[in-house]
């Protein structure tokens, strides 16, 4: 199953912030481009994009979670 | 005399403050998150407590944990160094409640000068001037109006509860401030709770110059100005005293005004009041009050000679100022430069990763503050700042000098740091004839930032 991996060590945040709903939920389906996070390093904001489309993403990393760079963040079958 | 110091911080801040406290004989205690066990603070500080995950705010901004450590290691006093719970007025009341020296000022003055509008009345009514613009809220539109007479245009709209560049509108004539006004009291509501505004001239080409005061909560003498007009998204980058701009005279008046304001409001430890110069009116008028050490206060003692965190922990202990002004007096040039770790060719890119050698410069009148050592992994988790260089000379034009031939010296290998932007600034005219602004450096930025590529050594 296709992975999505983090290419920085940092923070993942499945929103835009605490207040919003997370970009995408467990069972989503995700087209190439789509936003499914962030990733905070030294107090600046990454947005991480899909690179694969699928019908149902899997997230393996919980919002607010520390990451090194290659983590896994969710697979998308 | 303080016994024993918890430092609620990280970094190189921690590891300037541990020093100083050592160097008075005070037992000293580091907190560390999970990303910072192997760091300098924690192995240079007597003791050591973990406090947490790395999130800042389950570890360094959690006050309860923090003073839980704080009691069960038996400190009598809590410095917050900078950023984090620095400028939390509520921690500064909770360490007094838990019988605990804060170091710093008391909940009340970091109140006031919190919040813009009480600062801003705050100044006014010790004599300091401030921008132009409203005393306090605009009531109205109507009211508005009239701020107008003083202000002229571009005028800004901010919001009373905003900070940080948000909540504020430019105008450049009346129809758009009618337009404006209702807009930005609306916005300010929606977006911080509370739609109060005030407004403020737009000043031009400014400088950022600002002053260094030390109070005991009773009496405050100044430790003269630094200037920091070179800046990126607000944030200093290169900072340096005295400030080549200012007469005596208009330097005497400068200081003088924020030894005023820091007795009105009682201050106590080490403080910096913060103004703009506006080269072409002559004239400087007040922006904000940090109350707290400042990430560039290196520059203001080497030109003077006084620790100011040893000071700030000599108050914190019940100490009245040991120094008159008369005893203050400045010598020579000093500038400090942030080395970061970003990649100034790639937007400022942070670049965290792990230290794999390094030399740090030394020599006469160079100055390395820094937590790095050749192993070190810098975690991705809380700020870029790696190290400030800091050198002192006889004149600017030596410090100059001295400050290039420092840098070359420095290799931090394994990381992209700004090393390339000082050597790049050092060697451009403008920044060498001091002929600079706060808005200087970005434009800058756009026509040489693809230059400066930083080495990465293996």
């Amino acid at each position: 199953m296709p992975q999505l991996l983090s290419p920085l060590p940092g923070t993942f945040y499945r929103s835009s912030s605490p207040d919003k709903p997370p970009f995408k939920a467990d069972g989503d389906a995700v087209a190439v481009g789509d936003v499914i996070g962030l990733i905070e390093v030294m107090k600046s904001f990454h947005e991480i994009k899909a690179e694969v489309a699928g019908t149902n993403i899997r997230f393996e990393c919980d919002n607010e979670e520390p990451v090194m760079a290659g983590a896994v963040l969710a697979e998308v079958g | 005399m303080l016994k024993k110091l918890l430092v609620a911080n990280r970094g190189e801040i921690a590891v300037r403050i541990l020093r100083a406290a050592k160097d008075l004989g005070i037992a000293t205690v580091a907190v560390y998150s999970d990303a910072d066990r192997d760091s300098l603070h924690v192995q240079i500080a007597d003791e050591a407590v973990h406090i947490g995950p790395p999130a800042a705010k389950k570890s360094y901004l959690n006050v309860a944990v923090i003073l839980r450590a704080a009691d069960e290691v038996g400190a009598d006093a809590v410095h917050p160094g900078y950023g984090f719970l620095a400028e939390n007025a509520d921690f500064a009341d909770a360490c007094a409640a838990a019988g605990l020296a804060f170091v710093g000022p008391s909940g009340d003055a970091i109140r006031t000068m919190g919040d813009k509008v009480s600062a801003r009345s705050a100044a006014h009514a010790a004599g300091v001037p401030v921008v132009p613009g409203s005393l306090g809220r605009v009531a109205d539109i109507e009211a508005g109006r009239h701020v107008l007479i003083d202000t002229g245009f571009p005028v800004m709209i901010k919001a009373a509860a905003g900070g940080g560049g948000r909540g504020i509108r430019i105008a450049n004539d009346l129809p758009e401030f009618e337009a404006a006004f209702p807009q930005a009291a609306a916005e300010a509501l929606a977006a911080f709770g509370d739609g109060g505004l005030y407004m403020e001239k737009v000043i031009g080409k400014a400088r950022h110059i600002e002053v260094q005061v030390l109070g005991d909560g009773s009496d405050a003498v100044h430790c003269f100005e630094r200037e920091c007009s070179l800046q990126r998204r607000r944030q200093k980058v290169w900072e340096e005293a005295p400030s080549q701009a200012l007469s005596d005279q208009l330097r005497e008046e400068l200081c003088s005004s924020a030894v005023r304001l820091a007795r009105a409001v009682g201050y106590s430890g080490a403080g910096t009041v913060e103004y703009l110069y506006d080269d072409a009116a002559d004239r400087f008028y007040f922006i904000e009050m940090n109350t707290r050490i400042q990430v560039e206060h290196p520059v203001t003692e080497m030109i003077t000679g006084v620790d100011l965190v040893a000071e700030g922990l000599r108050i914190a202990g019940g100490e009245p100022l040991r120094l008159k002004q008369r005893d203050i007096v400045m010598r020579g040039h000093a500038i400090e430069v942030r080395l970061n770790a970003e990649d100034p060719a790639r937007d400022f890119a942070p670049f965290p990763g792990t230290v794999t050698d390094l030399r740090v410069p030394g020599g006469p009148g160079v100055r390395f503050e820094s937590m790095l050592y050749a192993g070190y992994t810098v975690p991705p988790f809380y700020d870029s700042l790696l190290a400030k260089l800091v050198v002192h000379a006889e004149t600017r034009e030596a410090a100059i000098l001295r400050l290039v031939r420092a840098l070359k010296e420095t290799r931090i290998d394994g990381l992209k740091t700004t090393k390339p932007l000082f050597l790049a600034l050092a060697d451009d005219p403008a920044v060498q004839a001091g002929a600079v602004h706060t808005r200087w450096l970005e434009g800058w930025l756009e026509t040489h930032a693809a230059r400066l590529v930083p080495d990465l050594e293996p």
